[in-house]
C-alpha cells in the first residue's frame, strides 16, 4: 500500500492488489479536475494528448488520444509502387529509419522470394544496429530531460551526431535515409566506412558505460524511477508489448534471437533482461537499464559484422533488385526487432498490380502505449511523465 | 529611514573623500519633503545588482551549462556572446504584453511585481561592505527570512491569476515548497545568529572579522557549524526554486509552472526576481557562515594578506565573489541533478532537514554555552 499525502486534500491511499488492480481511497471527497496533458506538452514526446482526471497531484485516470500525426501511411502504400513505399517507412519511426526500411525490405523480399547478396545483409545489419544505438541514445537522453536532468541529453546527442554523420556518409541523408531498398541497397558503403565505424565502436564503448552511469548511479534518478509503473510479465504479454518494454518486464524475447532474420543467427550477442538487483523487474528503471545495456550488444554485433563482411570486389549493391516488382498473389507478415519493439509489415498482393493491395504496419509504440491507462492509474503527475518517458514512444509510428 | 542608516550610505567602489562628501550631500537632498537623494543613492547599487542578475546571471548560467554540456553557448552577440542577454532583453521589451482573456487581470499583472519586490526587498539589509548597507536593522536576519515569504504571494497570484491548470499546479507546489523549506532554513540561520548573539547582519559580519581571515568565519568557529550551513544551502535551493527542487516550474511536467502564461517583459521580471533571489540567498549564506565582506585570507607573519585585502571596496569584492561562488554551485547542481518528486521533496524537508536542523540547533546551543 502506498500512502500519498497531498497538501490539504486529505490523505489518499493507493493500494495495489495482487492482481495489479489499483484501488484509490480517500478520506475527503474532493472535486476532480480534468487536465489535458498535450498535444502541446514538453514531455509527451510529440503530439500525444493524455486526458487526465486528477485529484490534486494524483491521477485517477489517464486516457491517451492519438491521431495528431496521422499521415495515412497505409492508404498511401496502396497507391504507390513497392519501392516507393521505402521512403514512407522512414517516416514511421523517424528515429530509426534504417530499422523500419529493413523490416519493410524483408517483408517484400519474402513475398518475392529473392536471394540477397551476403555483403548487403551485413551492411544492412551494421546500419540498422548503428541506428538502434542512435535511437536508444535519444530515448535515454530524453528520459533524463523528463526527469529534470538536462545534461545527459546533450551528451547523448553528441554521440548520436557521430552516428548520424556515418549514416549520412553512407546514404546521403541524416534521418530519412531511403537506403535499404527491396533486394539490395541504394549504394555500397564508402571505402573507409567500415574503418570509421570500427573507430566509432572503440570510441563509444566506454562512453556507453559513462552515459549509463550518469543516470543509473544518480540517487535522485533511481528514486524517481524504481518501482514506478510496474508492468508484470504476464500483463505485458497480454498487452502485446515487445522490445525493450517487454524485456524490462523480465521476458527474454528478442526477435533477432527468437524469430531470426538476415544474418543475426550467425552473430553472438546477449539479450539483456533485468535481474531485479538494481531495479524492480518491470518498472521504469528496468526499461531504462535494458536500453542502456542493449547499446553494448549492438556494438558487439557491429564489430562481428565488420569482421565477417565479404569484400567489396565485384560487388553491386543493386544486383538483386528486381527490375519490376510484381509479386505473385499472396500475403505475408514479416516482423523485425526495432529499437522500440516489434515492427511488422503485413503485405497483401493481388498478383497483377505493382502496388500492394494492402500494407499494414504493426507499430510497436502504438501497442506499448495501449497500456498507458493501466499504468497511470493512481500515479502522481511526475510519475506519469516518468512512465511516458520509459515507454519511449515516437508519435510518427504510433499514428502512422 | 533613520539618520543612522543615512550616514552609512556611500558608493562602495569609489571611496575618495570628495566622493564621500558628494554622496553625503546627495543623501541630504530633499525634494518636496521626499528624501530623493537618498533614494537615488540607494538605488544605484541596487540597480547595478539588478542588472547583474539579469545580464550576467543569465549569461553565466548559459555559459556554465554550455561548458558542462560540450557546447559553446551564446557566441554571436558580441565577443563570446557577452551581449546576448542585452539582446534578449531588447527582444522581450519589444514583445506584445499579452494578458490571457480568461485570466484574472489584476492578479496576473500584480504577480510578477510582488515576486520582484519580495525578492529585492531583502537586499535592503544585506551588508555589501563595511560602509554600505541599505538599512542597518537590528533584526536584519529576521527581516530577510520574513520578507522572502512575500515571494509566495507573488507566485500564488501569478499562478492563480493565469487561470491555467498548469500554472495552478505550479503555484500550489511552490507555496507548499517555500513555506515548508522556510522552517529548516530559518532554524539553520538561527544557529548562525546564536553564534553571533545578534540578528544585525552588519554585526554578524563584523564578529567574523579578524587577522586570521577564514578562521574567524562561523563555519570554522564551531565543529557543528557545517551542519546548519549545509541545511541552509539545501533549503535555500528549494526556497528559490532551483534544481533539484525546481518542481514549481518543472518544465517537463508543468510546462513552465506558475509562469506558463507569461511573456514579454513580465516574463523577464519573473526571471529577474529568480536571479535576484539566487544572489540574495547566496549572500545570506555568505554573511552568516562565511564572513560576508571579510577577507578570507589570513595574515601570515609579516605577510599581512588580510590587512591588504580588507576595506570597504575589498569588502564589496569579497561578498560579491562569495555570492558568485554559491550561484556557481547552484548552477552546477542544476545542470547535474534530476528533479525530485513532490512527495520526495516534502519527505526531505520534514523528515530529514527539519530534524537535523533541530539537532544542529541544540548542538550549537550546547557548544556556545559550554565551550567559550
Amino acid at each position: 500500500m502506498q500512502e500519498l499525502d497531498t497538501a490539504g486534500l486529505g490523505s489518499i491511499r493507493v493500494t495495489r492488489k495482487n492482481d495489479h488492480t489499483v484501488v484509490i481511497e480517500k478520506d475527503l471527497a474532493t472535486e476532480q479536475m480534468v487536465l489535458a496533458m498535450g498535444p502541446q506538452h514538453p514531455s509527451t514526446h510529440g503530439v500525444l494528448k493524455l486526458e487526465c482526471l486528477t485529484d490534486g497531484e494524483v491521477i485517477t485516470e489517464a486516457e491517451p488520444f492519438l491521431g495528431y500525426l496521422h499521415r495515412c501511411f497505409e492508404k498511401c502504400c496502396e497507391n504507390v509502387d513497392y519501392p516507393a513505399i521505402v521512403p514512407y517507412t522512414d517516416r514511421l519511426d523517424y528515429l530509426s529509419g534504417m530499422n523500419s526500411e529493413f523490416a519493410y525490405a524483408l517483408a517484400v523480399e519474402k513475398l518475392l522470394d529473392i536471394e540477397i547478396p551476403r555483403r548487403v545483409e551485413f551492411i544492412r545489419v551494421i546500419v540498422a544496429e548503428l541506428n538502434r544505438i542512435a535511437s536508444h541514445l535519444v530515448a535515454i537522453g530524453t528520459y533524463g530531460i523528463d526527469l529534470g536532468a538536462f545534461t545527459p541529453f546533450l551528451f547523448c546527442f553528441r554521440d548520436r551526431e557521430i552516428i548520424l554523420g556515418l549514416l549520412e556518409w553512407a546514404s546521403g541523408a541524416r534521418m530519412l535515409y531511403n537506403y535499404i531498398w527491396i533486394g539490395g541497397l541504394a549504394y555500397d558503403v564508402p571505402s573507409d566506412f567500415l574503418k570509421r565505424v570500427g573507430e566509432f565502436v572503440t570510441y563509444f564503448r566506454p562512453k556507453a558505460v559513462e552515459l549509463c552511469n550518469l543516470l543509473t548511479k544518480n540517487e535522485i534518478f533511481v528514486k524517481r524511477t524504481i518501482g514506478i509503473g510496474i508492468m508484470p510479465a504476464d500483463v505485458a504479454i497480454n498487452y502485446g508489448w515487445s522490445g525493450p518494454m517487454l524485456r524490462g518486464s523480465g521476458v527474454k524475447w528478442d526477435l533477432r534471437r527468437n524469430d531470426p532474420y538476415s544474418v543475426y543467427p550467425e552473430l553472438d550477442f546477449n539479450v539483456p533482461v533485468p535481474d531485479g538487483k538494481l531495479s524492480v523487474v518491470g518498472d521504469c528503471l528496468s526499461r531504462h537499464l535494458v536500453r542502456a545495456l542493449e547499446m553494448e550488444e549492438s556494438l558487439k554485433i557491429i564489430e562481428q559484422c565488420i569482421a565477417k563482411m565479404p569484400s567489396a570486389e565485384g560487388f553491386n549493391p543493386r544486383s538483386a533488385i528486381p527490375k519490376r516488382i510484381r509479386p505473385k498473389a499472396g500475403e505475408v507478415y514479416v516482423r523485425a526487432e526495432n529499437p522500440r519493439g516489434e515492427l511488422g509489415f503485413y503485405i497483401q498482393s493481388d498478383g497483377k498490380s505493382t502496388k500492394p493491395l494492402r500494407c499494414k504496419a504493426r507499430s510497436s509504440c502504438f501497442v506499448n502505449l495501449s497500456a498507458m491507462k493501466d499504468l497511470s492509474k493512481g500515479q502522481l503527475i511526475p510519475d506519469l511523465v516518468a512512465i511516458i518517458g520509459s515507454i519511449d514512444i515516437v508519435l510518427g509510428e504510433v499514428d502512422r | 529611514m533613520s539618520s543612522t542608516a543615512l550616514s552609512q550610505f556611500s558608493i562602495p567602489f569609489l571611496m575618495g573623500n570628495n566622493l564621500n562628501a558628494w554622496s553625503e550631500a546627495l543623501a541630504g537632498f530633499n525634494l518636496l519633503g521626499l528624501p530623493l537623494g537618498l533614494v537615488i543613492l540607494a538605488a544605484i547599487p541596487l540597480v547595478f545588482i539588478a542588472l547583474y542578475s539579469l545580464t550576467y546571471g543569465v549569461y553565466g548560467e548559459r555559459k556554465i551549462s554550455a561548458f558542462m554540456q560540450d557546447r559553446l553557448g551564446p557566441m554571436e552577440v558580441g565577443k563570446w556572446g557577452i551581449l546576448q542577454t542585452i539582446a534578449d532583453i531588447l527582444k522581450l521589451l519589444q514583445k506584445e504584453d499579452i494578458v490571457p482573456t480568461s485570466a484574472d487581470k489584476f492578479l496576473f499583472v500584480i504577480g510578477p511585481g510582488v515576486l520582484f519586490v519580495g525578492s529585492f526587498l531583502a537586499y535592503a539589509v544585506l551588508p555589501f561592505s563595511s560602509a554600505f548597507i541599505g538599512a542597518s536593522l537590528n533584526v536584519g536576519l529576521f527581516y530577510a527570512i520574513g520578507i522572502v515569504a512575500l515571494e509566495v504571494v507573488g507566485i500564488l497570484a501569478a499562478g492563480w491569476g493565469s487561470n491555467n491548470k498548469w500554472s495552478l499546479y505550479g503555484a500550489v507546489r511552490s507555496v507548499a515548497q517555500i513555506v515548508s523549506y522556510e522552517i529548516p532554513a530559518a532554524i539553520a540561520l538561527l544557529c548562525g545568529a546564536m553564534m553571533a548573539g545578534t540578528l544585525d547582519m552588519q554585526q554578524i559580519t563584523i564578529l567574523q572579522s579578524g587577522s586570521l581571515g577564514f578562521v574567524h568565519f562561523f563555519l570554522f568557529q564551531s565543529p557543528i557549524a557545517w551542519l546548519p550551513f549545509l541545511i541552509y544551502f539545501i533549503a535555500s535551493l528549494a526556497e528559490v526554486n532551483r534544481a533539484p527542487f525546481d518542481i514549481p516550474e518543472a518544465e517537463s511536467e508543468l510546462v513552465a509552472g506558475y509562469f506558463t502564461e507569461y511573456s514579454g517583459m513580465k516574463f523577464a521580471v519573473i526571471f529577474l526576481a529568480e536571479y535576484g533571489s539566487m544572489f540574495m540567498v547566496s549572500a545570506i549564506i555568505s554573511i552568516v557562515f562565511l564572513g560576508g565582506w571579510n577577507s578570507p585570507l589570513p595574515n601570515i607573519g609579516s605577510l599581512a594578506l588580510n590587512d591588504m585585502t580588507s576595506g570597504p571596496v575589498w569588502g564589496a569584492f569579497w561578498i560579491i565573489m562569495k555570492g558568485f561562488f554559491f550561484i556557481f554551485v547552484q548552477m552546477w547542481l542544476r545542470w547535474t541533478l534530476p528533479r525530485l518528486r513532490v512527495d520526495q521533496l516534502m519527505y526531505l524537508c520534514w523528515k530529514v532537514l527539519t530534524p537535523f536542523a533541530f539537532v544542529s540547533f541544540v548542538l550549537t546551543a550546547i557548544w556556545e554555552v559550554y565551550v567559550p
